[in-house]
């Protein structure tokens, strides 16, 4: 990957770009710092409902405008709303790149907020809701069902998606505050990648998004809250649910403020359950066996999505004969086993081998490679940081992993069970 | 709500300047060459190997025709699937996992009623690794009881989870209407026949039909092709046979008739899926079907998802696509939609499928699906990955990278007329069947109502 440069807009506005001429694309991404955990308390689901807004029109473009013309111009597009962000991209041929640029700038300038579209976007979102958490089995299991368990303060542990009446309640007033506290140029990360000449891009973006005025960025939220102070228990039934399902929380180092710690706890993940040799998957999945499924991992999207504080999970789908106590049994001898004795060299080398391989792999996709390097401008003020990540993470030692192992205790964690209701068609 | 002192939605909405015009395009570059070796070596194993060095990886896709129409066929074949890389007469488990972590790589295998996959990468100075694992597993895999017996276990686990899946559900009902008992339709084996399969019977099926002739290999990567035919000419030698690997049997066309609404009761939403018969890539008119589709529903910007996800908001996702099953090729809808607007979702459907067959799409319309095919394609043959999935999936119809280089050029190439009759041709709503599912006490007085729709479980 070529070098990634950086500058800033008078209207504050960050932008990254990351050349790379080996495909005649070009992808776009603007990075907003806003995610679920900014809602208000009686407005669940907003910064998600306010993504599908974005994309409704502006003071140039008609509703349905933005899809034709990324789309006509043979590219492609999308958003997504995190726990500390949201973004919104499109992979576009590279001669398409300008109309990406204006695109991006015409709505972060003067979006077009309606009260038909709030109204009609709300009905989308509420299939979606039906299509990814209640018409599905295990839906929203755990990124819905596990913070409300593990934490207590609104922002950390309410529904990222949203409850029906909150969104149903939403105003066109709510969206204009939204817009102008959030959605200012100092507030957001514009990021470049893939075919394009670094001068003319900078050219192109001065044009487009010069312009777009000055607001203060909103003055930045801790959400900090005390780790639980023993196991906290809950308990959901599932009307689709085959099998019985549990998911274990614990609380993990700041991503940002503890980065190497943090690592440590990715690779512990490794260790416990990446490929048939980990130890839940060898264990639990093939030596007792007691689960079909298991899984460890940073964060309840994947890793490097949110600020502090962030999650630690561990979800398994077991047969009804195996009790939830006996899995937890096994996974805590599993960490006391690593508290007390490191991994050694070679099994540190299969997780980092294999991050470094699909770090790669992550950034061949020139979607992700953009997404990626903005949110790393975004939450660590670095995007080349990404580039440096399979190091930091090969320089993760034994007792390291060790010591991740050992933070995650039983008695300050949140361990959520998932019920069949049975008889489920 | 956040801040006190905010402008209103419409003051946002509007600038002292004013709007202002959407730029041009550029000029636009085409694709690099992809220098390649296409050929087929002494076992009688296609290969297909591209030098792509974006990145120091290396991405594999072998693909064996796996047909079978035994009873227990579908089973078997899943249980050997699972089983392929749980061991070998040199390597155990963990120590085939083991030698793929310390490359960075991986191996998966996938079986459906047509093939077996095997999917893998890794880095790229891993080849030698991978590909070693590789024919250890096709020459040697040992399939051991005790791994046959847990996985087996773990299978109809994980089926009992798969079939509460709606689109798993929906999928089985709409083959199932379709095809009757077709192998095709046993996508998903039945947790009965798994518990059947014998380590014996997934032996044999492996000495039978784990076959170099008639098999793909794809490799994609910061490679050179041309000393890669050696290497895996010498590697996978000793995997040879002089059968070919079975091709599964052709499916009957599928004709146009009445959809069946198949009961789920209590459900929240319900799944539309129609079908109808298509063209494969290899056909003339390929292209101008393949704009027509777009216009249709497959891409975001196209008249179903205009009508009834931003216009009606009856849907999160509504699209139309291609299925190429092996010399032939269906079209298929897919709707999700809230049991109230079910039936209204399904008159618009239909509604859209007729104005495509009558209305002949706009030039502005062709241009716009014209591009999006064209750029759609490079974007997802910019990485290893996207590429050696594209190509895996062209071989299957004899195809390769001439069809991919040339494909923009065909699609350039389309005429209005030529999309407004493949329209006319391909997509008039008496070509196509299919189902809903859903809560048929809920939707059965609409659904009926609308007319071409009887309530029943498929394939009765």
């Amino acid at each position: 990957m070529a070098e990634t440069s950086r500058f800033t807009l008078h209207n504050g506005l960050r932008v990254v770009l990351a050349p790379d001429p080996t495909a005649p694309v070009v992808g776009v991404a603007v990075h907003y710092d806003v995610g679920f955990r900014s809602e208000p308390e009686g407005r669940t689901g907003f910064a998600h409902l306010f993504e599908h807004l974005m994309f409704q029109g502006s003071e140039s473009l008609e509703k349905l405008a933005h899809f034709k013309i990324v789309q006509s111009s043979g590219g492609t597009f999308n958003g997504s709303t995190h726990p500390d962000y949201t973004d919104y991209y499109e992979v576009l041929p590279s001669a398409a790149l300008e109309r990406a640029l204006f695109l991006e700038a015409d709505r972060m300038r003067a979006p077009k907020l309606t009260r038909e579209n709030l109204a009609n976007q709300i009905d989308v979102v509420k299939e979606e809701i039906r299509l990814n958490v209640l018409n599905r089995p295990y839906g929203g299991f755990p990124w819905i069902l596990l913070p409300p368990v593990l934490y207590s303060t609104f922002p950390n542990a309410h529904n990222g998606y949203g409850d029906f009446t909150d969104l149903e309640q939403a105003s066109l007033d709510d969206c204009a505050a939204f817009f102008d506290t959030y959605y200012s140029p100092a507030n957001a990360v514009l990021t470049v990648a893939g075919d394009f000449e670094p001068d003319r891009a900078r050219d192109l973006i001065e044009k487009h998004f010069g312009d777009v005025p000055h607001r203060p960025a909103p003055p930045k939220r801790s959400f900090a809250e005390a780790p639980p102070a023993g196991e906290v228990r809950g308990q959901h039934t599932d009307p689709h649910a085959p099998l019985p399902a549990l998911a274990v929380g614990y609380r993990m180092p700041d991503p940002v403020g503890e980065l190497d710690a943090y690592l440590a706890n990715l690779v512990l993940a490794g260790v416990l359950t990446d490929g048939d040799g980990s130890r839940l998957q060898q264990r639990l999945v093939h030596r007792e066996p007691l689960v079909t499924d298991i899984g460890a991992g940073a964060g309840l999207f994947g890793p490097f999505e949110a600020r502090d504080p962030d999650t630690f999970s561990i979800t398994a789908i077991h047969s009804p004969d195996v009790s939830a106590e006996r899995v937890l049994a096994a996974v805590d001898e599993e960490l006391e086993k690593l508290a007390a004795t490191p991994p050694d060299a070679q099994e540190l080398a299969k997780v980092t081998a294999r991050w470094s391989a699909s770090l790669h792999a992550e950034h061949d996709r020139l979607m992700s490679r953009t997404l990626s390097l903005g949110a790393f401008e975004l939450l660590y003020g670095d995007p080349s940081l990404v580039s440096r990540l399979p190091d930091r993470m090969a320089a993760v030692t034994g007792e390291d992993v060790a010591a991740a192992a050992k933070a995650l205790r039983p008695d300050s964690r949140a361990v959520l069970l998932v019920e069949p209701e049975g008889g489920a068609k | 709500m956040t801040s006190v002192d905010h402008r209103s939605a419409e003051e946002i909405g509007r600038t002292a300047t004013g709007p202002r015009p959407v730029p041009e395009l550029g000029a636009q570059k085409a694709a690099a060459d992809l220098s390649h070796v296409d050929t087929v070596l002494s076992n009688g194993l296609r290969l297909l190997a591209v030098r792509k060095p974006t990145v120091p990886l290396v991405e594999l896709r072998l693909r064996i025709p796996f047909g079978g129409t035994a009873p227990l066929h579908a089973a078997t074949a899943e249980v050997l699937a699972e089983t392929m890389l749980t061991g070998t007469a040199r390597r155990d488990r963990i120590e085939i996992d083991t030698e793929l972590a310390l490359i960075g790589g991986e191996l998966d295998t996938v079986v459906d009623p047509e093939r077996l996959t095997i999917s893998g990468n890794g880095l790229a100075t891993g080849l030698p690794t991978l590909l070693d694992v590789l024919a250890d597993a096709l020459t040697a895999a040992s399939y051991v009881d005790e791994e046959v017996a847990r996985e087996s276990a773990r299978l109809v686990e994980r089926l009992a989870v798969s079939r509460t899946q709606p689109r798993v559900i929906a999928r089985e009902a709409l083959l199932r209407h379709v095809y009757g008992d077709h192998p095709a339709t046993r996508e998903v084996p039945q947790a009965a026949d798994v518990e059947q399969v014998t380590p014996e019977a997934v032996r044999a099926l492996h000495t039978a039909a784990v076959l170099p002739r008639g098999s793909v290999l794809v490799i994609v990567g910061d490679i050179d092709p041309e000393r890669i035919a050696a290497d895996v000419e010498r590697v996978l030698g000793g995997w040879s046979s002089d059968a070919s690997a079975v091709v599964m049997p052709g499916l009957p066309e599928v004709t146009g008739g009445d959809l069946l609404l198949v009961p789920r009761a209590g459900a929240v939403q319900s799944q539309i899926r129609l079908i109808a018969q298509s063209l494969p890539r290899t056909d003339p008119r390929y292209a101008a079907l393949q704009l027509a589709n777009m216009t249709y529903g497959g891409y975001f910007s196209s008249r179903l998802v205009e009508n009834i996800r931003e216009d009606k908001g009856y849907t999160y996702s509504a699209h139309s696509g291609f299925e190429f099953t092996g010399t032939t090729a269906t079209v298929g809808v897919d709707a999700d939609t809230a049991n109230e607007v079910t039936a209204a979702a399904l008159l618009e459907t239909r509604y859209e499928l007729g104005r495509l067959a009558v209305v002949p799409p706009t030039a502005e319309e062709v241009e716009s699906v014209r591009q999006y095919a064209v750029g759609s394609l490079l974007t997802a043959t910019s990485s290893q990955a996207g590429l050696a999935s594209q190509l895996a999936a062209l071989t299957a119809a004899g195809l390769g990278v001439e069809w991919l280089a040339e494909h923009p050029e065909r699609v350039a190439a389309v005429t209005v007329e030529e999309v407004a009759e493949a329209a006319l041709d391909f997509f008039a709503p008496a070509r196509f069947t299919g189902v809903v599912v859903g809560d048929a006490a809920t939707l059965a007085p609409q659904l009926t109502a609308l007319g071409g729709v009887t309530v029943g479980e498929p394939g009765k």
